[in-house]
């Protein structure tokens, strides 16, 4: 597995919408290479023939009643928004233009 | 005062057989506790918010349900006006709930999670909501947005965490009962280190409808209490199917407060898990562990020894899995439907730059760690190699734990390898705080239910240790069959409650004749 660099951590950063100074992507960079040896022999663990689990104890076909259940009202729901217009979520611009 | 002290002393059973016996009222006890808040909480700081109005109100309605009699007052639930403290990941309408992160600063739900409209329905009055680290993430409550929680055995230590307000918060008799959050051991390590007792169930055995999501394969809401008992009676509160989690298990619930009550180890097989104990392990701590064993063997337990090769592997895989989950989990804090927004300083105002800004202002070190490794590991290319293989190394766990349990009714260890540390001590150095959960993370990996309850005080630092057991999936009355039995020859050989050894925080000082409420926080009950 290949390490995990400044550059790296940087367009990481980047996807998963967090605003980095250079001085935070440093000391990211290098924590993160250091957790990220420490986590390596993950991958020779297991061979090819032994199957995932992503939940430890699976359900299958979990279903209700086809009927509405609780909701919120509007109020509610933009109650704990940072900003909000005639019932609306007040969204900055998806664009940048005028 | 000396009544108080008695009342906060009681257990959470206790409390109800005299609130049943209209012996004292839900609001004496109720009071009693927040009176106990307001005099060291200042010092342990395991409150987040104090709900004192809603609180008093709960217990003077249980007490007139009671005084009024009828069928009403024997529809009560067994533990109605006893109180109990929430872990501010739980959501609750009427307190605000923050996740210990600045993004949820003075954040309102406008629901109840499943566990807390049960705790309402059982006429449970809620203190207050309790302090852990940012978003259940850290090992401490050191990474809380809103400064640390203080250990109760020593205020310069760490109390645990991510749970280690709601674990302070018991052991400071700042609350007989607390609900903790469990995904890498955030009930059981911060019970080990402050000698208190708490439980992850099953993964499915209780809702996680209201809790906010860490890693949602991984976390369980459990009960956080002073005895096994008590921890039993909560969870039989909380735990059961729920609809609205996809997760929760149809099964019906197990009698868990009998098999605390009828605790019995004669011919049952308790498993030693050869790779969780040894090297790494403090000596008090392994001392202690010997302990409990020899006197299990006494009471007619047979103690087996059985492997689990791939344990060591837990950790890694956790790493990966957690992070991967929690960096999904925590997208939705955009700035746009609830929580903090911070608009850049400059340039265009565009919703990507106000995600970034807000999200680079809201979350602190450790959460923006893991959010990266966490995206680290889902991209293309590393996907197989770290998230694909960190599922695999999970089967193998489960594989390890399947083969043990067949040779033993429930396997044992310690808690933690170590007792409570000095605050800061690992805040700079990530891995050494993440070894810290290494015995309780196959728990969670592999979905089986763990217990911790206090093993004694470690020779070296006279800090409390935690003893862990753990059983099959959906076989959590045997945790409390064994921890029954254990704890009960253990408080024998001490001759009372390992917390009867805890500091008492109020002790006037040499030079100080001011009553013991002295210190009290200079506001409380409002939001923090």
């Amino acid at each position: 597995m290949a390490a995990i660099n400044r550059d790296d951590v940087a367009h990481l950063a980047q996807l998963a919408h967090i605003e980095m100074s250079a001085e935070e992507l440093d000391r990211m960079a290098g924590e993160l290479a250091v957790i990220v040896e420490s986590v390596k022999s993950v991958s020779e663990a297991a061979g090819d023939d032994v199957p995932a689990t992503s939940h430890p104890i699976p359900l299958t076909n979990v279903f209700r009643e086809d009927v509405v259940g609780h909701t919120f009202t509007a109020e509610q729901s933009l109650n704990g928004a940072p900003d909000a217009y005639e019932g609306r979520f007040k969204v900055p611009a998806i664009l940048d233009e005028d | 005062m000396t009544e108080n002290n008695e009342l906060i002393r009681l257990t959470a059973a206790a409390l109800a057989e005299k609130l049943a016996a209209r012996e004292i009222t839900a609001v004496e006890v109720t009071q009693a506790y927040l009176d106990r808040i307001a005099a060291v909480d200042g010092k342990v700081h395991a409150f987040l918010h104090v709900n004192a109005d809603e609180a008093l109100a709960v217990a003077a309605e249980v007490d007139a349900i009671r005084a009024a009699g009828g069928a009403a007052a024997e529809e009560l639930h067994v533990l109605a006006g006893v109180p109990i403290a929430v872990k501010d990941l739980i959501v609750t309408i009427g307190q605000p709930t923050t996740a210990g992160s600045k993004i949820l600063e003075g954040w309102h739900s406008p629901y109840d999670a499943t566990v807390v409209e049960r705790l309402r329905a059982a006429k449970m009055p809620i203190l207050g909501k309790t302090n852990l680290d940012e978003f259940a993430m850290g090992s401490s409550t050191e990474h809380s947005a809103f400064g640390p929680t203080h250990n109760p055995w020593d205020l310069d230590r760490i109390p645990g965490g991510s749970g280690g307000g709601s674990a302070a918060a018991v052991a400071a008799f700042e609350a007989p009962l607390a609900l903790g959050t469990d995904t890498g051991g955030s009930i059981r390590q911060p019970g080990a280190v402050t000698g208190t007792v708490g439980v992850k169930p099953t993964y499915g055995g209780v809702s996680r409808y209201g809790a906010i999501a860490m890693a949602s394969s991984l976390d369980q809401i459990g009960p956080v209490s002073r005895t096994v008992l008590d921890s039993a009676l909560l969870h039989q509160v909380i735990g059961g199917h729920d609809p609205r989690d996809s997760t929760s298990l149809p099964d019906p619930m197990e009698d868990l407060v009998a098999a605390a009550r009828t605790g019995n180890v004669e011919g049952m097989k308790i498993g030693i898990i050869k790779e969780l104990h040894g090297e790494g392990y403090q000596a008090g701590v392994e001392n202690r562990f010997n302990e409990s064993l020899e006197l299990l063997k006494g009471a007619g337990a047979e103690i087996v020894e059985v492997s689990c090769p791939n344990f060591k592997y837990a950790l890694g895989a956790y790493y990966l899995i957690m992070p991967s989950e929690a960096s999904s989990n925590l997208a939705k804090f955009d700035g746009v439907r609830y929580g903090l927004r911070v608009l850049p300083e400059q340039g265009p105002m565009t919703i990507e730059r106000v995600m970034g800004a807000t999200r680079a202002a809201g979350f602190g070190d450790e959460v923006k760690r893991r959010i990266i490794l966490g995206t680290y590991a889902l991209s293309a290319g590393y996907y197989d190699a770290y998230y694909g293989s960190a599922q695999k190394v999970r089967t193998l766990i489960q594989r390890d734990f399947d083969a043990a349990f067949a040779k033993a009714d429930v396997l044992i260890s310690p808690t933690a390898p170590t007792t409570a540390f000095k605050l800061g001590e690992k805040l700079n150095d990530p891995l050494a705080m993440y070894l810290n959960d290494v015995a309780t993370i196959p728990a969670n990996m592999a979905g089986v239910p763990g217990l911790s309850l206090p093993g004694g005080l470690a020779d070296e630092d006279g800090l409390p240790v935690g003893i862990q057991l753990l059983a099959p999936a959906r076989q959590d009355a045997r945790l409390y069959r064994v921890g029954a039995v254990l704890e009960s020859l253990l408080e024998a050989q001490w001759g009372g409650p390992l917390l009867d050894r805890a500091p008492s925080l109020t002790a006037p000082s040499l030079t100080d004749s001011a009553p013991a409420v002295a210190g009290a926080p200079a506001s409380h009950g409002g939001s923090h």
